[in-house]
């Protein structure tokens, strides 16, 4: 027997994160480390429990592997409770057959056995590629208080910016009355999150319906719920007014890494009454040798630092050797910057190793043509060897020679 | 059966007296070390490492905050249906409050018995050490020994408490042992580490209990040394007695070695409890030299030679040096702080100043406000 829980949470996990290249090329995009110490999943899971939901369903697809042995049984989270806990769903076959996840919502109707077997009053559909602290107990109120059928979470854009978006057209009274997918001229600036509650009973009538029609591409944002709202469906925008990061690019991800140093970004990982849990390598607190510099950076356990960092966000078990210098970078865990290696507005694969010497990315400043300027990303395990030079914005997937020239 | 035979039983207190102020609030296992260690972590993490699965803590006085600290064992992997982590209280048997390591022994003699295991090791929780116990327990196996004595050659550390200097012969038979004594030189110095069969440690303790004869190096360890089937099993990487503030801020100072780290947290990782906390924050104009920093620190100031432990705020201006500054403290703009060994939750406001000497640094005590 299963206790009837009030919201089950589903984690849309499966995704490819094709933007982030070299970095999911063997990992799934909610397993791409961020912030010193973290996964991206971290984020989703540790709200989920902060909020009171600890009953967490994460549907997998795309390279489950680190993903599934990061989640492992939900501790580090206190998801390996008696009722409930985090459990992992990759597809599966069945007595008609095999299928992938087609879609959002397809994965979801996949899982209709795992929801209903919590009895849930709503679900709360999540996705793991993002940066953001919300407390979805808040949400479930504003959902329950409006009597909806679903409620959509929204942060407001900038409307320059609201071309990017799925924009949200709302009443005075926060019903929803139209979606405008990526407008060329947008009506507002509310921009879906990607969190969606439903009520449950509602969402399984529409998931069943969509998974008959043969025309639909099985996604929450094309298919369900433009057929809610056609349908006349009670739903509503909640307003976010916090930090929120979509990771998807190297642009983004670096850029969501920085915004941690920035002690005006409103991010705050410190605060006690909302910890990110995350799992812990079990190694001992950070060292800084002698004539290290270290400024306005994170740095965590694990770590040897002998050379300089500015900007810095350095992972578990890294270490940066005597005279290496790291700027405006991130550095995954067990990485090794050898002695005088430079590394500058880069990222550094998990285990890759920046030879002696080795030149990494560039200051925006020091290039002629910003066009030809990007972050640099060195892949996970990729050895860079003496004194190579990787160019500005090269995406290095296999190892580099001594003394070679990346562009 | 499940697990390697082994059943691992620390002593949690049998320091309590000699580090005083480090001891005032807590029990010696509980004393935090290494910037975001306990002692008891050392002990623990060897047996957990080495296969064991079933840990019996002994406590005495003073042990809520090893409890809060062990918790239900899950971060050391002993939260277990089978076996696992058993604190054991002090009043094992009817109200009598154990006053030696024999009448504890005896007080939880029903546990020893009742564990599956066939052998037992006994560790002390005032040793930092990395030690793989089923090699010894192997050596004890193939030297058919009664007790199997882990000791280190070297120069025996000052004031080692209750210590044991053994003398062996080639096989690594003991041929004595004198205890408490001074020696100058090389020596082989106990460990407080004991491998024993577990029927033979339940009749010794009987035995010994039953003739009022209740000093565990003596009547126990000596006694057996004298019937000539003790053997001793040399650990050679890194140790550390931990017997007096002095040696505690040396063991802590030591780990700034990368050849000490190296052998302590290289090969087999030290677990603890696990506080979520952030990675350390180095802000602008913060400057840290030889120094051991954990998660959730907070740097704006100036550390050299220091140990800041979990949650340590180090305000802009501020000079650390030489100090060990325990979880959740925080120092205030241009105070200035050398030789200070600082205890957990202290407040140390702006621009005050406090200096010991390397061979007796300054102590403030948890929880002060100045």
């Amino acid at each position: 027997m299963f206790h009837k829980q009030e919201c089950v949470a589903m984690l849309l996990a499966g995704g490819q994160g094709s933007r982030l290249y070299a970095l999911t090329k063997a990992l799934a995009k909610p397993a791409v480390p961020y912030g010193g110490k973290y996964r991206i999943i971290d984020f989703p899971l540790s709200n989920c429990v902060n909020s009171g939901i600890d009953t967490v369903g994460v549907l997998t697809q795309y390279q489950p592997l680190v993903l599934n042995d990061y989640i492992g049984n939900g501790q580090p989270w206190d998801l390996d409770t008696i009722n409930g806990g985090v459990h992992v769903l990759p597809p599966y076959q069945g007595q008609n057959g095999a299928d992938w996840y087609k879609g959002t919502a397809n994965a979801i109707y996949q899982n209709i056995s795992f929801i209903e077997r919590y009895d849930p009053s709503y679900v709360i559909i999540l996705s793991g590629d993002h940066i953001y602290k919300m407390d979805y107990s808040v949400m479930l109120e504003y959902h329950k208080e409006k009597q909806a059928d679903c409620t959509i979470a929204t942060l407001e854009v900038p409307l320059e910016e609201a071309n990017r978006f799925g924009i949200l057209n709302c009443n005075e009274d926060g019903s929803i009355y139209e979606f405008d997918e990526k407008p060329k001229v947008p009506k507002s600036n509310k921009a879906s999150m990607g969190i969606y509650i439903f009520t449950w009973e509602k969402l399984r009538k529409y998931l069943v319906q969509d998974e008959e029609n043969a025309d639909s591409s099985n996604d929450f944002g094309k298919d369900v719920l433009p057929s809610m709202l056609n349908a006349g469906e009670r739903m509503y925008a909640w307003s976010f007014d916090g930090y929120w990061k979509d990771v998807g690019t190297i642009d983004s991800l670096w850029e969501a890494n920085m915004d941690v140093l920035d002690p005006n970004v409103p991010l705050d990982l410190a605060d006690k009454s909302w910890r990110i849990y995350s799992r812990n390598p079990a190694m001992p607190p950070h060292y800084i040798g002698n004539n290290a510099k270290v400024q306005n950076s994170l740095v965590t356990e694990g770590c040897n630092v002998y050379g300089e960092l500015e900007f810095a966000v350095i992972f578990a078990g890294v270490t940066i050797a005597k005279d290496a210098k790291v700027n405006s970078s991130i550095i995954m865990p067990g990485a090794v910057i050898e002695e005088g290696a430079r590394v500058e507005f880069a990222i550094v694969g998990e285990n890759a190793v920046i030879g002696k010497g080795a030149v990494v990315g560039c200051d925006p400043q020091s290039v002629e043509n910003r066009e030809n300027w990007g972050v640099t990303v060195i892949g996970p395990k990729v050895k860079v060897g003496e004194d190579a030079k990787i160019a500005p914005k090269a995406m290095v997937e296999a190892d580099v020679e001594k003394g070679a020239e990346v562009q | 059966m499940r697990g390697n035979k082994i059943l691992g039983i620390i002593f949690s207190h049998t320091q309590d007296d000699k580090l005083r102020e480090l001891t005032d609030v807590r029990t010696t296992g509980s004393v935090p070390y290494g910037g975001r260690y306990r002692l008891i972590d050392f002990a623990l993490s060897s047996m957990v490492n080495s296969g064991i699965e079933k840990v019996g803590v002994i406590t005495k006085s003073n042990y809520q905050s090893l409890l809060d600290h062990l918790g239900s064992g899950k971060s050391w992997g002993l939260s277990r249906k089978n076996s696992g982590l058993f604190i054991l209280p002090p009043f094992g048997r009817g109200n009598v409050l154990h006053e030696s390591k024999v009448e504890a022994l005896c007080n939880n003699a029903k546990f020893i018995s009742h564990s599956l295991e066939d052998y037992v090791v006994l560790s002390d929780s005032d040793v930092i050490y990395s030690l793989d116990v089923q090699k010894v327990v192997d050596q004890h196996i193939a030297k058919g020994a009664d007790i199997t004595a882990v000791y280190k050659e070297g120069a025996a550390p000052e004031q080692l408490g209750a210590s044991l200097m053994f003398n062996f012969n080639e096989e690594g038979n003991a041929e004595s042992v004198l205890i408490d004594s001074q020696c100058q030189g090389t020596c082989n110095y106990g460990l407080h580490i004991y491998v024993m069969h577990k029927e033979f440690l339940l009749s010794a303790v009987k035995e010994a209990y039953g003739h009022n004869r209740l000093n565990f190096s003596r009547d126990i360890i000596a006694a057996e040394v004298a019937k000539g089937n003790v053997y001793g099993y040399k650990y050679t990487g890194y140790s550390a007695v931990i017997g007096s503030m002095k040696q505690y801020f040396d063991a802590s100072m030591d780990l700034m070695k990368p050849e000490i780290r190296a052998e302590l947290f290289g090969s087999n990782p030290v677990y603890t409890k696990i506080r979520d906390e952030m990675p350390a924050v180095y802000g602008l104009g913060s400057e840290v030299e030889n120094s051991l920093i954990a998660d959730g620190c907070q740097i704006n100031g100036y550390v050299e030679n220091s140990i800041l432990f979990r949650g340590v705020t180090v305000g802009a201006g501020a000079v650390v040096r030489n100090c060990i500054v325990m979880q959740d403290t925080s120092i205030g703009e241009n105070t200035k702080l050398n030789y200070v060994v600082v205890d957990k939750d202290n407040s140390i406001g702006a621009e005050r100043e406090f200096a010991g000497e390397e061979s007796y640094p300054v102590y403030i005590r948890k929880g002060s406000l100045i």
